[in-house]
């Protein structure tokens, strides 16, 4: 046996259990349910319900399975007369208060208590005096509240406390008048707040969005991938007759363990949106035309072969992986190169080092392992919430943290060096890291950046950074999607890499999107095909499409250039095409300003498809919901369109199909990283005008055409909230 | 003097209250002439081993003072003395248990013996920095004389870094709570004592292993720290000697109710309870009497004939159904209605219940309801057979023992005077005591 086993009995069966653990632990493992409210196993033991009593030798109570350590030789009973008795007259006591609204509750048919009670109330109650009822907190557009519910586990107040790291819900008064509320008025902010929803065992918090729409079990759950960044958050949709009712997370301990951002869970009214395009439009003159499928993909073939010359196709990196191969595959069958999803990147100097897809280069679990570690232009908790909140782990183990960034943003853990540098300074001062790390390691930087570093000014601000990159064992560098916006990402880049040379670390980079990575491996970037093969002859990148008017363009999935592209500049170019064919969920206001023919698509839970994470992983899911009217899983859209172009080998039967071939076209790829050497140049040669450029931070709910169009996430305060530009 | 009075003189105030017969006791002056604080200059000379004066207590047979009996040295001999962390002392001030007096009185009479015993505690427990948690009610003597008196050992040099050049530091601080009940619980009062709601934590692990800050913390109630230095001073054999087996010191008696003169005395334990009423003056106007709640409103309540044929001390009390508790005796004589009185006491404890735990939080309010309506004449006899099954339910299922707390005086009151609560049943809401007594109860 080892020396961390100890045996128990539960019930009357051994045990074995690890030393200093809870018995729920225990019990759980060993498939016995002990009945619990407050005890959840990401959080704070609380052993405040009461409802996991159970009965332990000699000891002189019942005890709390969720708050009492097991022993050598201990013996449980969990279903003894005196356990049930115990269990029993909690479950008597949380009653008698609740309001047993059951019928007209939302969390009725998915609730903790009512399942509960079902095997340990009584069929009457003994209770013949006043109920307490509880005024509702508004805590914003998410969160609706029915306070009289609550039983006080105090779930939510500790996921506010330990995991969103903000406390922001809390309990006042004492006794029979305790209530869980913001202290003062306010509405609850933090981007993970919609887990509380999960949380709460009974119907006291519960979704505004969703509330009185439909009931859990006439809905089907079908697992969903959430599209809007690159931590690949797994979900599922609950589905009813054909329409997406609601998201909730599904549990992955590797990827986002129990918990979703509200983008994640929210996202989804916006599938529903009015704009939605629900059948083909073409344009005659300044009016559009509804159109059945066969004549909009006709003349859409048409005008695409009549000038595919001069074409570039766009992509969003939120799409499918399928659908990416499929719009890849479109443009060089009919000779261009000219393909890209990287519509927010400004400088692509040294794409041909690319790694062979943008990730982290490390599993996201391990996140939570490292030592140390420096964020470069990423304002992580807008762009990766779950990813922030791995990252919060590893700081509050101790883990040292720096930032450049180009202002402090607002994170919940300690960060040891805060290094705030405007747009024009952003590059001098991480070579001045890079100098610093030099200096402390006593290594050299590389021959084509040391004029850059040479000239860097080294402050203690600099120094400080390094030092906390240098602490630990474990270390990594990222580069932010604002680094990647950035007007020198290629020599933030060539920095960052070197930098992470010198000190051991690894080399990270949050692509914007929740299928960057799958992009990359598509071939949906100009100089590499599927399966990161070299293009001959690198095509026209999305920054170079946007600048110049082509003839003609495809759009793929829901593009709004001004917001997707950074560049309301890119609307009129666009406008200016002969021909501009979007294949899109949604009939947006841009999209009409340009477009000739619009083709309704069905959005991420409308389609089969799959996404690769930061880390390399690819996940599928199928269709949950019914593409809205005539709208078609993109990857069909795709599909038709090539054989009507009369492309070789569109004939696929299902997105498994496409899939395949992209997995064949992948195979044997090993997942280099960066191999450049780009030369830095020194601040006065740098780029004309690059530091003049803009640099924005696109607030969270403005990532995609979904999110954008969710109305609850608008009201929050985030979704308020304009874009910054430094 | 009355003939119990001289038979109890020379037993009277021997241990905390010494300094009582004394002009201005509270001054250092004054404590200083009965030998204050020698004990503590001797062992900041001497520096004996710890465990010489954590034996010591536990010779005396000193056991906790704020109800539960605990005894004192076992609990210091759990703090992990030699662990480098910092250790803490908190000494619970936070007296509100109804019925209870004796640390107010400490407080203003003779400060600094709680200094002194705390200093003790601290060199015993190897902690540096001690609390006194005092409650907020205690704003206008008490804690003004604990700061004057803290002041005073301070300016002596007594207290601080390196005291009196022997290289030990002792901190004292003052902590004025804010009038909550369940802050007198230890871990409410440490949680409260952080800046937090008094809520009280689940044990294990208990305070000599996670207590402030979550460090090693030792608790005890003002009384336990008080006696400490005259426990060394006249040795732990003479405590011991005072009381009976199991039982040794003296205590301070709180007696309050209906007796002539309410007051606080300090005998040795294990006194006839009749001799501690006549003490009093006995029942007030000659009445009969009826019940007696020997140690403050948390312990089951015993009738007054069975009551009068007890010894103050731990064991006889338990013997009589009940529990000495802190030694507050709540006296009724025979005009006393047993449901208003329970009504009042589960009034008390619905109101003070932190609400974290649920059988206490829903069970209190509910228990008072139901009492309610018996006084009001409107509930069923049935329903006292409820109201003992939802006290049997609230006990042995808190986090703390608040929960036993609340639960007790509804057991022992329905045990011994269920025929009150029938009567005022069937009477529509009238009482018994009231009845019988007639005018005489008015």
């Amino acid at each position: 046996m080892a020396d961390d086993q100890v045996n128990i009995e539960v019930d009357g069966a051994p045990v074995k259990a690890r030393k200093g653990e809870m018995i729920i632990r225990a019990t759980d493992r060993a498939g016995v349910y002990v009945p619990r409210f407050c005890y959840h196993e990401k959080l704070s033991i609380a052993a405040n319900c009461r409802m996991c009593l159970v009965e332990v030798e000699k000891a002189p109570k019942p005890l709390p399975a969720c708050a009492t350590p097991v022993a050598e030789g201990m013996k449980v009973f969990t279903k003894s007369p005196r356990a049930i008795g115990a269990q029993r007259a909690t479950m008597e006591f949380l009653l008698i208060n609740h309001p047993l609204d059951c019928p007209i509750c939302d969390q009725g048919g998915e609730c903790e208590l009512q399942d509960l009670a079902v095997g340990f109330g009584r069929d009457v109650s003994r209770y013949h005096e006043g109920k307490r009822s509880v005024p509702d907190e508004n805590l914003g557009p998410l969160i609706a509240t029915d306070m009289t519910r609550c039983i006080h586990c105090t779930r939510c107040i500790r996921f506010t406390e330990e995991i969103a790291g903000i406390q922001e819900l809390g309990m006042i008064g004492r006794g029979e008048h305790m209530k869980v509320r913001t202290y003062i008025e306010t509405t609850v902010n933090h981007e993970l707040s919609g887990n509380v929803i999960d949380l709460c065992p009974v119907g006291a918090l519960v979704s505004k969005p969703y509330r009185f729409s439909a009931r859990a079990w006439e809905m089907n759950a079908v697992p969903l991938v959430s599209p809007h960044d690159p931590v690949g958050t797994n979900l599922f949709g609950h589905v009813l007759r054909g329409r997406l009712m609601r998201v909730v997370p599904r549990e992955n301990e590797a990827i986002n363990e129990t918990w979703i951002a509200d983008r994640d869970r929210f996202s989804y009214e916006g599938i529903y949106s009015p704009d939605r395009l629900t059948t083909a439009l073409l344009r005659r003159g300044a009016s559009w035309a509804e159109s059945d499928w066969e004549s909009a993909l006709g003349e859409a073939a048409a005008g695409l072969r009549a000038r595919a010359g001069d074409l570039g196709v766009l992509v969003s990196p939120s799409c499918t992986l399928e659908e990416l191969y499929l719009a890849a595959r479109i443009a060089r069958g009919l000779g261009t190169q000219n393909v890209d999803h990287r519509l927010r990147q400004r400088d692509f100097r040294d794409q041909q080092a690319d790694p062979v897809f943008p990730g982290l280069g490390m599993a996201l679990a391990d996140v939570e392992a490292l030592d140390s570690l420096l964020v470069i232009g990423a304002n992580l908790r807008r762009e990766v919430p779950i990813l922030a909140h791995r990252l919060r782990k590893a700081a509050l183990r101790g883990a040292q943290v720096a930032m450049l960034n180009p202002a402090r943003f607002p994170h919940l853990f300690p960060v040891r060096a805060q290094l705030t540098s405007a747009p024009a300074d952003l590059v001098g001062d991480l070579a001045a890291v890079l100098a610093a790390a030099a200096a402390a390691t006593g290594k050299s930087v590389p021959p084509q950046l040391a004029s850059a570093v040479g000239e860097a000014r080294v402050t203690d601000a600099h120094r400080a950074a390094t030092q906390a990159l240098l602490s630990g064992e474990r270390r990594a560098v990222w580069l932010g999607a604002l680094a990647a916006r950035h007007a020198s990402f290629a020599d933030l880049r060539a920095l960052a890499a070197a930098l992470a040379q010198l000190t051991g670390a690894t080399l990270g980079r949050l692509a914007e999107g929740g299928n960057a990575a799958g992009a990359y491996l598509a071939g949906a970037i100009p100089h590499r095909l599927a399966g990161a093969r070299a293009a001959a002859r690198p095509g026209l990148t999305a920054r170079d499409m946007l600048q110049r008017p082509l003839r003609a363009y495809l759009l793929l999935g829901g593009l709004e250039p001004s917001i997707d592209a950074l560049d309301p500049e890119s609307l009129r170019m666009l406008a200016k095409a002969e021909l501009v064919v979007a294949v899109t969920p949604f009939a947006s206001e841009e999209a009409k300003r340009i477009a000739r023919v619009l083709l309704p698509m069905g959005t991420f839970a409308e389609t089969s498809g799959t996404y690769v994470n930061c880390e390399g992983l690819w996940q599928s899911h199928p269709g949950a919901a019914a593409p809205v009217g005539e709208a078609r899983p993109g990857w069909k859209v795709l599909r038709v369109l090539g054989n009507l172009l009369g492309l070789e080998g569109f004939d696929y039967q299902s997105s498994e199909d496409v899939l395949r071939e992209v997995r064949e076209a992948c195979a044997g790829v090993k997942p280099a990283g960066y191999q450049g050497s780009h030369a830095v140049p020194r601040a006065a040669d740098a780029i004309d005008g690059a530091a003049r450029q803009p640099l924005v931070d696109v607030p969270m709910y403005q990532t995609d055409a979904v999110v954008r169009r969710a109305p609850s996430l608008q009201k929050t305060r985030e979704g308020r909230t304009a874009a910054v530009t430094y | 003097m009355s003939d119990l009075e001289s038979q109890y003189a020379a037993r009277m105030n021997l241990t905390v209250f010494e300094p009582l017969k004394l002009e201005r006791s509270w001054t250092l002056a004054t404590y200083r002439s009965i030998g204050g604080y020698e004990v503590w200059e001797r062992l900041l000379k001497e520096k004996p081993p710890r465990e010489q004066v954590i034996d010591a207590v536990k010779a005396s047979g000193l056991r906790g003072r704020g109800g539960a009996g605990f005894p004192t040295g076992l609990k210091w001999s759990f703090m992990p003395r030699a662990s480098p962390v910092q250790k803490y002392l908190v000494c619970n001030s936070d007296e509100s248990e109804p019925g209870t007096c004796h640390d107010r009185d400490i407080l203003r009479y003779n400060p600094h013996s709680v200094i002194e015993g705390l200093a003790i505690a601290g060199y015993a427990t190897n902690s540096t920095v001690a609390y006194n948690y005092i409650r907020g009610e205690f704003l206008g003597e008490p804690v003004p004389r604990f700061e004057a008196a803290l002041a005073e050992a301070y300016a002596a040099g007594l207290l601080g870094k390196n005291v009196l050049g022997s290289g030990i530091d002792f901190d004292l601080h003052t902590f004025v709570g804010a009038g909550a009940y369940i802050c007198g619980e230890e871990t409410g009062l440490l949680e409260s004592l952080e800046g937090k709601p008094g809520k009280p934590r689940f044990k294990p692990p208990f305070p000599a292993n996670f207590g402030v800050y979550g460090a090693p913390t030792t608790i005890n109630n003002t009384l336990s720290f008080a006696s400490v230095p005259t426990i060394l001073r006249k040795g732990p054999a003479w405590f011991a000697s005072l009381g009976p087996a199991n039982s040794g010191g003296t205590l301070i008696y709180s007696v309050s109710g209906h007796v002539e003169r309410p007051r606080n005395i300090e005998l040795p334990l294990g006194i006839p309870f009749a001799d501690l009423l006549g003490l009093c003056g006995g029942v007030r106007g000659g009445r009969k009497l009826k019940a007696v709640i020997p140690g403050g409103v948390s312990v089951p309540v015993v009738p007054g004939e069975i009551m009068l044929k007890t010894n103050m001390d731990y064991d006889s009390v338990k013997a009589a159904g009940s529990a000495l508790g802190t030694g507050a005796a709540i006296v009724m004589d025979e005009t006393t209605c047993m449901v208003r009185v329970l009504e009042r006491i589960s009034r008390f404890y619905m109101a003070e219940s932190c609400g974290q735990c649920t059988p206490c939080r829903e069970g209190t309010g509910w228990m008072n309801r139901m009492l309610k309506r018996v006084l009001a004449g409107q509930a069923r006899r049935e329903e006292l057979t409820l109201l003992l099954d939802v006290a049997n339910r609230i006990e042995g299922h808190t986090i703390c023992a608040f929960g036993d707390a609340s639960a007790w005086p509804v057991q022992s009151f329905l045990k011994h005077y269920r025929h009150e609560f029938e009567y005022m049943i069937d009477h529509g809401g009238r009482s018994l005591a009231s009845d019988t007594l007639g005018a005489r109860a008015a």
